[in-house]
C-alpha cells in the first residue's frame, strides 16, 4: 500500500480545508461546526465495515456496533440541527 | 463483454469488482461533494444547499461501502445500532438553541468514541500472535495508535465539556488545578508514548494488548485532565480543539482502513476545527500553544478593586427617550441576554426603532455565547435579520458615529480596560470599541462585577448611562416607552 499517496491526500485535503473554511463568514460558525460533525461522521464507513463483516470475532464485530450507534447518532442530530439553523437566518424583507 | 471480463480480471475476481470499480468512484464524488457541502455554507443565501450535499455525500458513500462488502451479514446488532442512532439523534437536533453548544460537545464525544473503537476492533482483529501480526505494519500501528489516542481524549474531554457547558452541579465551573498537575500531565504523557512506541515496535507480543489497554485508559485519564482545568469563558476555544482533535481521529481511522474518503472528510473537520481555535484563542487573547497542550484556563482570579465610583442611572423610560432622539442604535448582545431569554423582547426594540426609522445594528464579538458563532444564532431565532449582525472588526470603526450603544449582558468584551490597563487580566483582548459611540447605556443587575471578576470602567464613565435591572424586563419596559408614545 501507498502511504505516501494517502499522506498527499491528507495534506491536499486540509489545505482545501483551510481556504474553504475562511470562506465561511463568522456568522455562520456555529452551523458550520455542527456541518463539519455530521460530515466527518463519514467514520460510519469504518463502523460498517467492522459491525458487517462476518469474518471477524463477535466481540470486534460488538465494537464496531457501537462506534456505528455513535457515527449515526452525529449523522442524524450533525445535519438536522444545521438546516433548522440556517432556515433562521433570513434576510431584512423589504418594506419592512 | 470483452472489457467487462478484462476490468474483472485486473480487480481480481468478481467478488472484488464492486469495491473496484464501483465504490472508489462514489467515493470520489462524495469527496468532492463534502468539499461543496463546505463552499456552499460560506454564504447564508446557499448554505442550506451546502447540507443537502451533505447528505448526499454522505448517502452516497454509506450505499457504496454497504454493497461493495462481499462478506456482508445482516447482523441484528447493526439494525438495533442504526435504529439506537436515530432515536437518540432526533432529538439531539431539537435542543434549543441555547443548548446547542452541549449538543456540539456531545457530538465530538461520539465521533472521538467511534473512532476509539475502531481503531481498537482493527487492533483486535489484526492481532495474531502465532504468526507475528502481518497486517500490523508499523505504519498502521501508528495511525491505529493515534486513533485510538485522539479518539478515546476527544471522547472523555468532550464528555467534560458537555458537562460543564450543562452546569452540572458536580463539576466545577470555575478551573479546576491542583498542585503538580503539569508534573502529572507530562508523565501520564510521556508514559502514554513510552507504550505507544512499544506496540508499535512488536505488535506480536503477549503483553502488547495489555499496553494497548493501557494506553486506551490513559487516554481516556488525557481528555478529562485536559478540560477539567478549563473555566467557562474558555469553552469557545475548548468546543473548537476538540471539533479538531475528532476530525483529525477520523482521518488516523482512515490511515488505518486505507479510505481515503476518511481523510478527506477527517481533514476538512480538522481543519475547521483547527481555524475556529485560533480565531478564539486571538478573541481571547490566549496563546494557541497553551491551548493546544491544554496549559490554558488559568484565568488569574484576582479580586478587582472595588472602588467604589460614582455610576449613572436611569430609569427605562428615560433610555428610551435616549433611543428616541437617537438616529444610530448598535446592540451589543452577550451571553446573558440569551440567560435571560430576552432575546425576542430585543427583536421588539428592534422593530420599535426601526420603524421610527432609526438604524439599528447588533456588533457580535467572536466569543459572544458559549461556541463560536453562538450569538448569531440566537438572533437569527428570533427573526432579526443576518444583515443587522455585524463582525468586531467591520463595526469597530463605526463606533465614533454611533448615538446610542446599548450593552445587554455583556462586560469583558467592552471593558475598555483591555486596551490600556496592563494590569488587567484581559490586557490585550481585542474588543468591541463601544466607549468611542455618543452614549452608552448597559443594562445590568447590579455593579457585581462579572464571571471574570474583573471591574468594568466602562460603567464609570460620564457617557455611560446604566439600567439596573433583568434583561428581558428592561427591554420589555423600553419597548413599551416607545410604543405606548406612537399613538
Amino acid at each position: 500500500m501507498d502511504f505516501m499517496s494517502y499522506l498527499f491526500v491528507f495534506m491536499l485535503s486540509t489545505f482545501i480545508g483551510f481556504m474553504v473554511i475562511r470562506g465561511v463568514s463568522p456568522l455562520l460558525h456555529t452551523p458550520l461546526m455542527s456541518l463539519t460533525n455530521a460530515i466527518s461522521a463519514i467514520a460510519v464507513v469504518g463502523s460498517i465495515v467492522v459491525a458487517g463483516s462476518k469474518d471477524y470475532p463477535i466481540g470486534v464485530r460488538i465494537l464496531g456496533a457501537v462506534a456505528l450507534f455513535a457515527s449515526m447518532t452525529n449523522i442524524v442530530s450533525g445535519f438536522l440541527i444545521t438546516d433548522r439553523m440556517l432556515k433562521m437566518f433570513k434576510k431584512q424583507e423589504p418594506g419592512k | 463483454m470483452t472489457l467487462f471480463n478484462t476490468l474483472l480480471a485486473s480487480a481480481g475476481g468478481e467478488q472484488n469488482f464492486f469495491a473496484h470499480y464501483i465504490k472508489e468512484p462514489v467515493y470520489l464524488i462524495s469527496a468532492a461533494l463534502f468539499i461543496f457541502s463546505l463552499m456552499w455554507l460560506g454564504s447564508p443565501r446557499t448554505a442550506r444547499k451546502g447540507v443537502y450535499a451533505g447528505v448526499a455525500a454522505m448517502l452516497l458513500a454509506v450505499i457504496a461501502t454497504w454493497a461493495a462488502l462481499d462478506t456482508f451479514d445482516y447482523f441484528t446488532w447493526i439494525i438495533l445500532a442504526l435504529v439506537a442512532g436515530f432515536i437518540v439523534g432526533y432529538p439531539l437536533s431539537r435542543v434549543a438553541l441555547t443548548a446547542v453548544p452541549q449538543r456540539t460537545a456531545l457530538s465530538h464525544a461520539f465521533g472521538g468514541l467511534a473512532a476509539g473503537l475502531v481503531g481498537t476492533a482493527k487492533f483486535w482483529y489484526w492481532f495474531e500472535p502465532e504468526t507475528g501480526s502481518p497486517n500490523l505494519t508499523a505504519f498502521r500501528m501508528i495511525a491505529i495508535i493515534l486513533e485510538i489516542i485522539l479518539g478515546y481524549l476527544t471522547f472523555t474531554g468532550s464528555l467534560i465539556a458537555a458537562g460543564k457547558l450543562m452546569e452540572l452541579k458536580w463539576l466545577p465551573q470555575r478551573p479546576w488545578v491542583y498542585k503538580g498537575q503539569q508534573v502529572v500531565n507530562l508523565g501520564a504523557f510521556g508514559l502514554a508514548l513510552l507504550l505507544g512506541v512499544l506496540v508499535i515496535m512488536f505488535p506480536d507480543k503477549g503483553w502488547s494488548p495489555w499496553a494497548f489497554g493501557i494506553i486506551i485508559l490513559l487516554a481516556l485519564n488525557f481528555g478529562w485532565m485536559l478540560v477539567m482545568p478549563i473555566g467557562g469563558a474558555d469553552m469557545p476555544t475548548v468546543i473548537s480543539i476538540l471539533n479538531s482533535y475528532a476530525g483529525l481521529s477520523a482521518v488516523a481511522m482512515g490511515f488505518v482502513l486505507d479510505n481515503k474518503l476518511l481523510i478527506v472528510a477527517g481533514a476538512l473537520d480538522g481543519s475547521s476545527g483547527f481555524i475556529l481555535s485560533v480565531l478564539m484563542c486571538k478573541a481571547m487573547n490566549r496563546s494557541f500553544t497553551n491551548v493546544l497542550f491544554g496549559a490554558f484556563g488559568q484565568v488569574q482570579t484576582t479580586v478587582a478593586t472595588t472602588t467604589q465610583k460614582a455610576v449613572r442611572s436611569a430609569s427605562p423610560e428615560d433610555a428610551s427617550q435616549l433611543m428616541e432622539m437617537a438616529s444610530s442604535v448598535v446592540i451589543v448582545p452577550g451571553y446573558g441576554m440569551a440567560v435571560a431569554q430576552a432575546q425576542h423582547k430585543v427583536r421588539e426594540l428592534y422593530d420599535a426603532l426601526t420603524k421610527r426609522g432609526i438604524e439599528v445594528r447588533f456588533a457580535i464579538h467572536p466569543v459572544a455565547g458559549r461556541m463560536p458563532g453562538h450569538m448569531n444564532v440566537l438572533l437569527a431565532e428570533a427573526d432579526i435579520p443576518y444583515d443587522k449582525l455585524w463582525e468586531m472588526d467591520d463595526i469597530n470603526s463605526e463606533f465614533p458615529t454611533v448615538d446610542v450603544v446599548l450593552v445587554i449582558g455583556a462586560n469583558d468584551v467592552v471593558n475598555p480596560a483591555a486596551r490600556h490597563d496592563k494590569t488587567s487580566p484581559i490586557y490585550g483582548m481585542p474588543i468591541l470599541e463601544v466607549d468611542k459611540a455618543r452614549t452608552v447605556m448597559a443594562i445590568k443587575r447590579s455593579m457585581n462585577p462579572g464571571f471574570a471578576g474583573i471591574d468594568n470602567e466602562l460603567y464609570y464613565m460620564d457617557k455611560t448611562i446604566m439600567v439596573f435591572g433583568d434583561a428581558k424586563g428592561v427591554v420589555g419596559d423600553i419597548v413599551k416607552a416607545l410604543t405606548s408614545k406612537l399613538h
